[in-house]
């Protein structure tokens, strides 16, 4: 019987621990994530708590560890819960209308934060908070045909993931935008994978098969392989920053940095601030009845060295980046 | 009497876990949070109904969560894009995955492999055929879909207790029945028991290895089917790991993992828990979610540690009988229920 009084001990101590906080509030929102397998994903988290807090919000979290059973599960739990609201940054477009429906029966609105769900489960969600990342692109775009001017620039592309809608949608937007400045060229492009170590390495080819001078400015789809480019740049004896223009997406500490010291010059930030945006229009619906629109754009914001990059930087590297 | 202890200990758990999460979140005690724990669980609860067999013989088959996975693709595709009618395609998939789950078990048998290698080729397979056959998540809008959806019994006061929880409980009925109450089940435990004495017994080996795996893999489609239901979708990213998750519920439900001894009910509460566990950090809100996998291996090392105790304890086939292989002990018909 040792054996049995030990192991509820341990229950007793394991189930304690959570034992903690459950006091009332004005508004409690479960928010099921779909886990922390990015940087950028870690930081919305932290900053769905952050800005909950702001608001006295109380919000649970679950950590769906990238698998939709777990997310159908906690959006269950939030129903039985009665939580006054649930915000679901959905795993894959599909398998919702289910576990949707008994939130709407519940009367439990849903906003979708990051990523949108499949047409048909439309009708069950409040509204969905995403960033356009079309028009991530083209912020990007406008920047570089405004800074270059009338003058003829060549430029080089570190794309994202073939395949990746975000890769596509972050190049459709740049090319849209530098399509009617016939002075502005694009002369190679290639996938970076996203990485750090694949955009230095792409970039050292563009170098060897450009020359380095006659390129005058890099545009990848995230920071991440910026930083790597920049890396190749400077070990070829290039100034990157200066000799050849930068911009990227994501606005990610590091690239600030980067900004500070005048290696690069400007990102497009994918804001990890979904929820703030989802908590404003949840307590104009839960006060006023606002309906809000069906899709929630966040703000692609540009950044460059006169938006006091040290500053923001210091802002961000706590987020969990 | 030692046999039952660890049955014994895993209901005592699920007791006290329930009854203290009821006295910190009030919800506890609706009939919602039930369903919802018979319902979320469902797919998990029939695949673990078959790796209590396959455990219990011996064996180990890590092939099932892919299998799950590679039905739900499998599902979508043949009813929305191949306009397979669903009953049909439910049809196909069982029957495929039986096949499946035949194969693994006549190459064990015939070629004397072990069982995690076999299973662990058959988990590659099985999720690569998922991921061949689409990458992306594919909608399900058949008719009978939506139809089984709004399939459930109202409990009072808010729970509902769906289709697909119902298939579960059948599932553990049936299985409990089949393991407990059959010649096929008391071969089950015999083969746990000792292979070469079941050979010598007459038992016909590897018939009865290839029915367990077939089982097995039957009941993942099956699995994989309620899952498809439930999400009115296929991904073939789905159920990753769940075969982990079974062989953890029936451990915890007092299943010897070397084989020979073990029970249906067991299996049940085991799955119980670990949706229990589940269910309570989500409630919290604010511990991370990793924390369940964190109770879970914490409940396995005292579970497998209560075993081997009360092994040792009751002192009998246990220890002395694995030292001595030459001499059989009657572990195969003292395991007869």
């Amino acid at each position: 019987m040792r054996g049995t009084i030990s192991i509820k001990a341990m229950l007793a101590g394991a189930l304690l621990a959570w034992a903690g906080g459950a006091e009332a509030a004005s508004l409690t929102v479960g928010f099921s994530q779909i886990g922390s397998e990015s940087g950028w994903r870690a930081a919305e988290t932290t900053v769905t708590k952050n800005e909950a807090k702001k608001r006295g919000i109380t919000v649970k979290i679950a950590d769906a560890q990238q698998k939709q059973e777990n997310q159908i599960k906690a959006i269950r739990s939030f129903v039985a819960q009665g939580v006054d609201a649930i915000l679901l940054a959905p795993v894959v477009a599909t398998g919702w209308d289910a576990v949707l429906k008994e939130a709407r029966d519940a009367k439990i609105p849903v906003i979708l934060l990051d990523r949108d769900i499949d047409p048909a489960g439309k009708e069950l969600y409040l509204t969905a908070v995403t960033s356009d990342s079309v028009e991530e692109g083209r912020v990007a775009g406008a920047w570089l045909t405004k800074t270059v001017g009338e003058k003829p620039c060549n430029v080089v592309e570190l794309q994202g993931t073939v395949g990746a809608s975000v890769a596509t949608n972050r190049k459709k937007g740049f090319d849209a935008a530098i399509a009617p400045h016939a002075n502005i060229k694009l002369v190679r492009s290639q996938t970076g994978d996203f990485t750090r170590a694949k955009g230095k390495e792409v970039m050292e080819s563009f170098i060897k098969a450009e020359g380095g001078q006659s390129i005058c400015a890099v545009y990848a789809h995230n920071d991440d392989m910026m930083v790597g480019a920049i890396q190749a740049m400077k070990e070829a004896g290039l100034k990157p920053g200066k000799e050849i223009l930068t911009v990227s997406i994501d606005a990610v500490p590091d690239i600030f940095k980067a900004i500070a010291a005048g290696e690069a010059n400007a990102t497009v930030e994918l804001t990890p601030d979904m929820a703030g945006p989802a908590f404003d229009v949840l307590k104009a619906y839960k006060e006023k009845g606002t309906v809000p629109p069906k899709w929630i754009q966040t703000e692609s914001k540009l950044y460059t060295a006169a938006d006091d990059p040290l500053k923001v930087y210091n802002s961000k590297k706590n987020l969990g980046y | 009497m030692s046999r039952n202890l660890p049955v014994l200990v895993a209901a005592l758990l699920f007791a006290a876990g329930y009854s203290l999460c009821a006295t910190q979140f009030p919800a506890f005690l609706t009939t919602r949070v039930v369903g919802n724990l018979l319902t979320d669980n469902a797919f998990l609860g029939i695949v673990a109904v078959g790796t209590t067999f396959v455990i219990i013989s011996g064996g180990i088959d890590l092939s099932v969560g892919s299998v799950v996975g590679f039905t739900t693709v499998f599902l979508a595709l043949a009813i929305d894009r191949w306009g397979i009618p669903p009953l049909a395609a439910f049809g196909i998939v069982l029957g495929a995955a039986a096949l499946f789950g035949a194969a693994m078990g006549a190459l064990i048998h015939v070629f004397e492999m072990p069982p995690f290698i076999v299973t662990l080729a058959g988990m590659f397979l099985a999720r690569g055929a998922g991921f061949l056959l689409s990458t992306e998540s594919v909608p399900i809008n058949a008719p009978l879909y939506s139809a089984v959806a709004d399939l459930s019994v109202s409990l009072p006061g808010g729970g509902r207790l769906t289709l697909t929880a119902c298939v579960m409980l059948a599932v553990f009925l049936v299985g409990g029945v089949l393991l407990h109450a059959t010649r096929f089940g008391a071969t089950v435990y015999a083969l746990g028991g000792s292979r070469h004495t079941t050979g010598l017994m007459g038992v016909r080996v590897g018939r009865n290895t290839i029915a367990i795996y077939a089982l097995s893999s039957l009941l993942a489609a099956l699995a994989g089917i309620v899952f498809s239901l439930d999400t009115a979708s296929g991904t073939p990213l789905s159920a990753v790991g769940v075969e982990l998750d079974a062989i953890a519920a029936v451990v915890i439900g007092g299943t010897l993992l070397t084989g020979g001894q073990g029970g249906i009910l067991g299996t049940f509460l085991g799955v119980m828990i670990g949706g229990l566990i589940q269910t309570a950090i989500t409630f919290d809100g604010t511990l991370s979610s990793w924390w369940t996998k964190i109770a879970t291996g914490l409940l396995l090392f005292a579970f497998i540690a209560l075993q081997q105790g009360s092994v040792a304890l009751a002192g009998r086939p246990g220890r002395a009988a694995r030292l001595r292989p030459e001499q059989p002990v009657g572990r195969p018909v003292e395991a007869r229920p």
